[in-house]
Formats: structure tokens, C-alpha cells, sequence
């Protein structure tokens, strides 16, 4: 069996553990994130979603400027992607986790994630033994490793800047929105009591 | 450090950290945070040791190229249980029901109903994932900032399907 070393595995052990710690903080480690953004109930999963994509976009294109970083592209598996998804999303809904929030909801104690990381494990070898028959369908339609910016011809900056400015302008309505909320309640009089529920 | 006892950070406050996580695993591991890979290398391992020629393991590794190996990605999927672990004791959460409650509600408060859905749904979820070659991690965060074309298409597929589903199990009736 082969095994990368202690220092590489315990490097992952911290990167994990802070992204655990943020998950649970998001509250997306419980069933109602998941399901209550599948159900247009809760937004929180899709914020967190696109804030964390254009300030790792920001952070990994400077990187990828200065020569630091290689990009890490998944193909583009039309098949595979297509299939999959229906799959992954069907499922998701089932289990009201996502892979990563199901790991966050077993360190909270959610029984039921648990449950869904057994059933995880079993999916997984149930794709090993189906891989050799289905390769042909995954591969379906695959146009290989490609960026939106390659597809287009267009600078990346353009791509990042565009998705930092929607993150950056949802975050503001939602603070605007919050404040005209605040002030109506005060207008009414109906809560005088300090607000020290929200920092 | 009462910040970090609090129940619940803003969803902008706990997205740009994952992103500011991600540019430190980009420069660090030399990749993007992701979750399921590690669930199909040990599957391989488990079908290895259980049952190599039921599982037909060498097709599968001749056809995938794959070799798995315990590495960066393990630690990663075993810190995140870690890491809510201690925030959640930080925050002093109670021990969550094993049937949520919208579950309940809707569905049924049969905890057997509820695990075997549970089990259904995350093997669901990993076939789809491991056909994708990525998850809400690994195409929804990690490969949208790197602006990959598989993954700005994986993400509306998810929502759409997961839409779908949620609201035929989970949706008001009205």
C-alpha cells in the first residue's frame, strides 16, 4: 500500500481541520443547510459556495501569474459530468449532506451523516467495480482540461473580476437589506431590546 | 477568543476564509481542497484485500491508470471531521437528533427510515461524484475558481437535480 509521508498527511490532517471548523461556523454542517438551499429556503451554502470561489479565484490566478501554482483542471467529461451530477445531486437531496458537509456533520455528532459516509465508501466501490464498463459513457463528449477564459479567448481577470464583483454586490444588498430591516423594527417600536445577536 | 465560541459566523465571513484556504492549499499541496478522491482509493483498497477478482481491481486500475496511495487528501477528509468536531464543542452545540427535522416532519420519524435513506443517498452521491471526478469541494469551490470549464457545468446539474428531489421528498404541500 503506498502512503505519501507523515508531513504531507498531517499538512492535509490542518488544511482539513480549518475547513471543517469553517463548515460547522457556516452552520452547513447541519441537515437544514443542504436541504434548505435545495429547497430555496436558505441561501447560506450557495454564499459561502461563491464567496470562497472568487477569493480562491483572486488568490489562486495572482498565484498562477507569479509562477506559483500550476492550475489543477478537471476535464471536461461531458458524459461523466452530465450523468454524475444528476446522480450527485439526486443523492445530495437524499442525504441532506454534501461530501464535505457530511464529514463536518459526523464531527458534530449527526448520526445520519455517518450513515451516509458508509453508504459514500459502498458508492465508491460500487463505481470501481462498474469503472471498466462505463469509462466509454463517462468519456462521452470530452473536450479535455479546459478553462472558461481558454474556451473563450478572453483574459481570466475578466472571468475573476466578474465573479468577485457578484459576490461583492450580493454581499452588499444583503447588508443594505438588513439595515432598511433593522430600522423599520425600530420605527415600529416592536423590539427595543439591544440587538447583541448580531455582530 | 469569543469569536470563536459563537454559533455561527456570516456566510461571506466563512466563504472568503475557505477561499483564502484554498489559495493556502494551492501553494502548499500544490492542489485545490477536494473530498471524494480518497473514498474511491479506498474503496480500491478494500476491494484489493476483500475480493480482488469479484471487483475485477486490475481492469480497473488498467483502464483508470489509478494506483492509490494514503496521502494529503486523507488528512484533509479526516480534519474536517476533526475541525467541526472542536468547533462545535466551542460552541457548545447539544448532540444533534439522528432524523433532522424537516425529515421528520415530512417523511417520518423512523431512524431505520432514515439511516437506510441516508446510506442510499451518499452511495448516490459518490457513484455521481466519482463519474464527475469531483464534488461541491472539488467542482464547486475549488474548480469554479479555476474557472474549469467541467465544473461551471457540474454545479447548475447538481442544483437543478438536487432541486428536484428535495422538493418531491421535502417540499411543502400546499
Amino acid at each position: 500500500m503506498k502512503r505519501d509521508s507523515w508531513g504531507k498527511i498531517l499538512l492535509g490532517l490542518t488544511t482539513g481541520a480549518a475547513f471543517g471548523f469553517l463548515l460547522h461556523k457556516g452552520r452547513a454542517a447541519e441537515h437544514e443547510a443542504i436541504s434548505g438551499q435545495l429547497l430555496f429556503e436558505d441561501a447560506s451554502v450557495i454564499k459561502i459556495m461563491a464567496t470562497a470561489s472568487a477569493v480562491g479565484a483572486l488568490g489562486t490566478y495572482a498565484l498562477n501569474a507569479l509562477d506559483l501554482v500550476d492550475l489543477k483542471i478537471k476535464p471536461l467529461n461531458t458524459g461523466g459530468v452530465v450523468l454524475g451530477g444528476t446522480l450527485f445531486g439526486a443523492g445530495m437531496a437524499l442525504l441532506g449532506y454534501c461530501p464535505g458537509t457530511s464529514m463536518a456533520a459526523i464531527g458534530q455528532g449527526h448520526a445520519d451523516a455517518a450513515a451516509g459516509a458508509a453508504g459514500m465508501l459502498g458508492g465508491a466501490m460500487a463505481y470501481v467495480k462498474a469503472y471498466p464498463h462505463i469509462k466509454p459513457i463517462i468519456e462521452k463528449g470530452s473536450t479535455g482540461k479546459q478553462t472558461l477564459p481558454e474556451i473563450t479567448d478572453t483574459s481570466p481577470w475578466l472571468w475573476v473580476a466578474g465573479l468577485a464583483g457578484a459576490v461583492a454586490l450580493g454581499a452588499g444588498l444583503q447588508a443594505r437589506n438588513r439595515n432598511n430591516a433593522d430600522n423599520s423594527e425600530r420605527q415600529g417600536l416592536t423590539d427595543l431590546a439591544p440587538r447583541s445577536d448580531i455582530v | 477568543m469569543a469569536v470563536l465560541r459563537r454559533k455561527k459566523w456570516s456566510p461571506y465571513t466563512v466563504g472568503a476564509a475557505i477561499g483564502v484556504l484554498e489559495t493556502v492549499a494551492m501553494l502548499t499541496a500544490k492542489k485545490p481542497l477536494g473530498i471524494t478522491t480518497p473514498f474511491e482509493q479506498a474503496a480500491v483498497m478494500v476491494a484489493e484485500k476483500v475480493a480482488p477478482e469479484a471487483m475485477q481491481v486490475d481492469d480497473y486500475k488498467a483502464q483508470s491508470g489509478m494506483e492509490p496511495s494514503i496521502g494529503w487528501e486523507w488528512g484533509l477528509v479526516g480534519g474536517v471531521v476533526l475541525g467541526s468536531l472542536v468547533s462545535a464543542r466551542l460552541s457548545n452545540d447539544p448532540i444533534p437528533p439522528a432524523v433532522p427535522d424537516a425529515w421528520r416532519e415530512k417523511i417520518g420519524a423512523s431512524p431505520g427510515l432514515r439511516i437506510g435513506a441516508a446510506a442510499s443517498g451518499g452511495a448516490l452521491m459518490m457513484f455521481g461524484a466519482r463519474m464527475a471526478k469531483g464534488c461541491t469541494s472539488g467542482h464547486g469551490i475549488s474548480g469554479t475558481m479555476q474557472l474549469a470549464a467541467s465544473s461551471w457545468l457540474f454545479n447548475p446539474i447538481i442544483f437543478a437535480a438536487g432541486a428536484a428531489v428535495a422538493k418531491a421528498l421535502l417540499g411543502r404541500k400546499s
